[in-house]
């Protein structure tokens, strides 16, 4: 089984609109999923310069899928679906 | 620190928005497109009524950053001629909290009310418990008279079935001093005699309906001219933003400051100076000593607690010293204190040295304006290094843990801190200072948000990996005995 890969973004703009918050899941998600995800911390992803700019921000992309206005619930969530896909 | 995602989302993206309007070689259009860019034609609307009503709120909102009082709103002022005024002012008034009142419009009044879930009992403890006669049985229903009912919630208590519920007014109930009040009509509004500026409220109503005022276009006007402009950042500032402060500095610098120095450096003439003062008030004989350094604490004596004035010690802010020194060394240049809370907001009106006041949310938006990403940065050094204890200010206990590292006999020190104000640690200071003893112990740390600074409202991260980052930080940095 493949690893899920989470990219949370730490650029500022993403940092600033609420991603700082996401730092919980670094306690999160290794005590939920174990090894089965792998957690990153990246730097600008660069989905604040497209579409709705820092109004959607911030990001995290869960294997190739952007979870725009990221919370750390719809992060798990977004996790748990890939997980049932696989 | 707030947890209402979206209420915060909005103030910020409208900051971003401003700043990158007064950027732009057409501020007052820019500023005039705010609310259209934000809800633009055909978008589903998300909030309120429709389209028109959102974007008149966004209107609102978008005053308040460009440092209006929302209240004395014209609505036939349109924001390009507000953004025209922004620009001509030369200073903005001190009333820092702005309400947002259509926002009230979706908010009960704070009252007792019953609901369907009253049975209609035979015992009717909510009857007999009621001291002023304000509940009778209609229908075989309990009923409240709102006219005589004082809202003790004697029948909340009793009522077997929990059928009867106190509807809540967030701002209200976050309010330490009762200073914010919905009146008759339904809107909130600030009594600034008793406002202490602690910004609880701004983090407290689930609408977004308390603003403070920006100054942030008095700022970037200070960047545009040829002055010399300076920052000087809080300790609380160390995990608000990615990178660490050294990061920082460039990332200020970048945004257009010409130098910055961290706080904590007054913080450590803080910390030494009131442990002086300190050991000099325990040889004279007085039972205990509270801190000085929490704007909304200080605002609190000023208007709420004068009892406790003896007790408090004399030295000055971390703000204070770090203002003084820089303007010595830049006596032309425009001073910018980078801040946490609105408290320290009020603090920077009162004190000749500082010109402006910027929380962390604004300095944000300012880098997402500027497009500045502080990870990609190389360090910048201070001019000096302060101490761990200094750059631990910022969190409940750091200050007490500092004034008892720098005493000669630690052990003299009997800290405790009062995390947060609010109606029941009001209460216990008070009761300190009217008998003149504080239960066994002889300092008092005093911050008024829960978690100290970090818990201010305009931070960015929320206080528990707050304090880790900051905690990471300082290990490395020197004890205060060596600085």
């Amino acid at each position: 089984m493949e690893k899920i890969s989470v990219k949370v973004c730490t650029g500022t703009t993403c940092f600033v609109m609420g991603g700082a918050n996401l730092q919980e899941l670094h306690d999160s998600i290794p005590k939920k999923y174990g090894d089965k995800v792998e957690l990153t911390a990246s730097n600008c992803l660069g989905l604040c310069s497209i579409n709705w700019e820092y109004s959607k921000a911030p990001y995290v992309k869960v294997n190739e899928q952007v979870v725009p206005e990221a919370t750390a619930e719809k992060v798990i969530e977004e996790i748990d679906r890939q997980l049932a896909k696989q | 620190m707030n947890n209402l995602g979206q209420a915060i989302h909005i103030k910020k993206e409208i900051l971003v928005r401003i700043i990158k309007a007064f950027l732009s070689d057409d501020f007052e259009r820019q500023a005039r497109l705010i609310p259209y860019d934000m809800r633009p034609k055909g978008m589903e609307v998300p909030y309120r009524c429709c389209v028109y009503k959102e974007r008149a709120i966004i209107k609102d909102r978008t005053l308040a950053g460009l440092g209006f009082p929302i209240e004395e709103d014209d609505e036939t002022v349109s924001l390009a001629d507000y953004a025209k005024q922004a620009l001509e002012r030369q200073s903005i008034s001190d009333k820092n909290l702005t309400v947002l009142q259509a926002a009230c419009k979706g908010c009960a009044t704070n009252r007792i009310y019953v609901t369907d879930l009253c049975q209609g009992c035979v015992a009717r403890p909510c009857q007999s418990t009621c001291k002023f006669g304000a509940i009778s049985i209609v229908n075989g229903r309990s009923v409240i008279d709102d006219s005589k009912c004082k809202k003790c919630q004697m029948c909340v208590k009793a009522c077997p079935y929990k059928a009867i519920v106190k509807i809540s007014v967030p701002c209200e109930d976050s309010c330490p001093v009762g200073a914010i009040k919905k009146d008759e009509t339904g809107f909130a509004s600030i009594d600034y005699d008793k406002c202490i500026n602690c910004g609880r409220c701004t983090v407290a109503c689930p609408f977004g309906a308390v603003h403070e005022r920006s100054q942030i276009i008095d700022i970037l006007k200070a960047l545009r001219s040829k002055n010399q402009v300076i920052a000087m950042i809080a300790p609380s500032i160390v995990g608000q933003f990615p990178g660490n402060i050294y990061q920082l500095k460039t990332a200020i610098i970048k945004s257009g400051f010409s130098d910055v120095y961290e706080v904590a450096q007054g913080a450590d003439i803080t910390a030494n100076t009131e442990a002086k003062e300190f050991s000099e008030r325990m040889k004279e004989g007085q039972k205990f000593m509270t801190t000085s350094c929490c704007a909304g604490y200080n605002q609190l004596i000023k208007k709420h607690l004068s009892e406790i004035k003896p007790f408090v010690s004399d030295t000055k802010t971390p703000l204070y010293y770090t203002a003084q020194i820089v303007k010595k060394k830049y006596p032309d240049a425009t001073l910018v204190f980078v801040s946490p809370c609105v408290a320290k907001r009020a603090e920077g009106f009162e004190n000749p040295n500082v010109d402006y006041v910027m929380n962390y949310e604004e300095l944000g938006a300012l880098f997402i304006a500027k497009k500045i990403q502080i990870l990609d940065l190389e360090e910048s050094k201070y001019e000096v290094e302060s101490s761990k204890q200094a750059r631990n200010f910022g969190y409940s206990g750091g200050v007490a843990e500092s004034v008892k590292k720098s005493l000669k006999d630690e052990d003299m020190v009997k800290p405790c801190v009062i995390n947060g104000l609010n109606k029941d640690s009001i209460k216990q200071l008070k009761r300190y200072a009217v008998t003149g003893d504080c239960e066994g112990c002889n300092l008092v740390e005093v911050m008024c948000c829960e978690g100290g600074c970090i818990g201010g409202n305009a931070t960015i991260n929320n206080p528990k990996t707050a304090k880790k980052l900051i905690d990471n930080f300082t290990q490395n940095s020197e004890d205060i005995t060596k600085v």
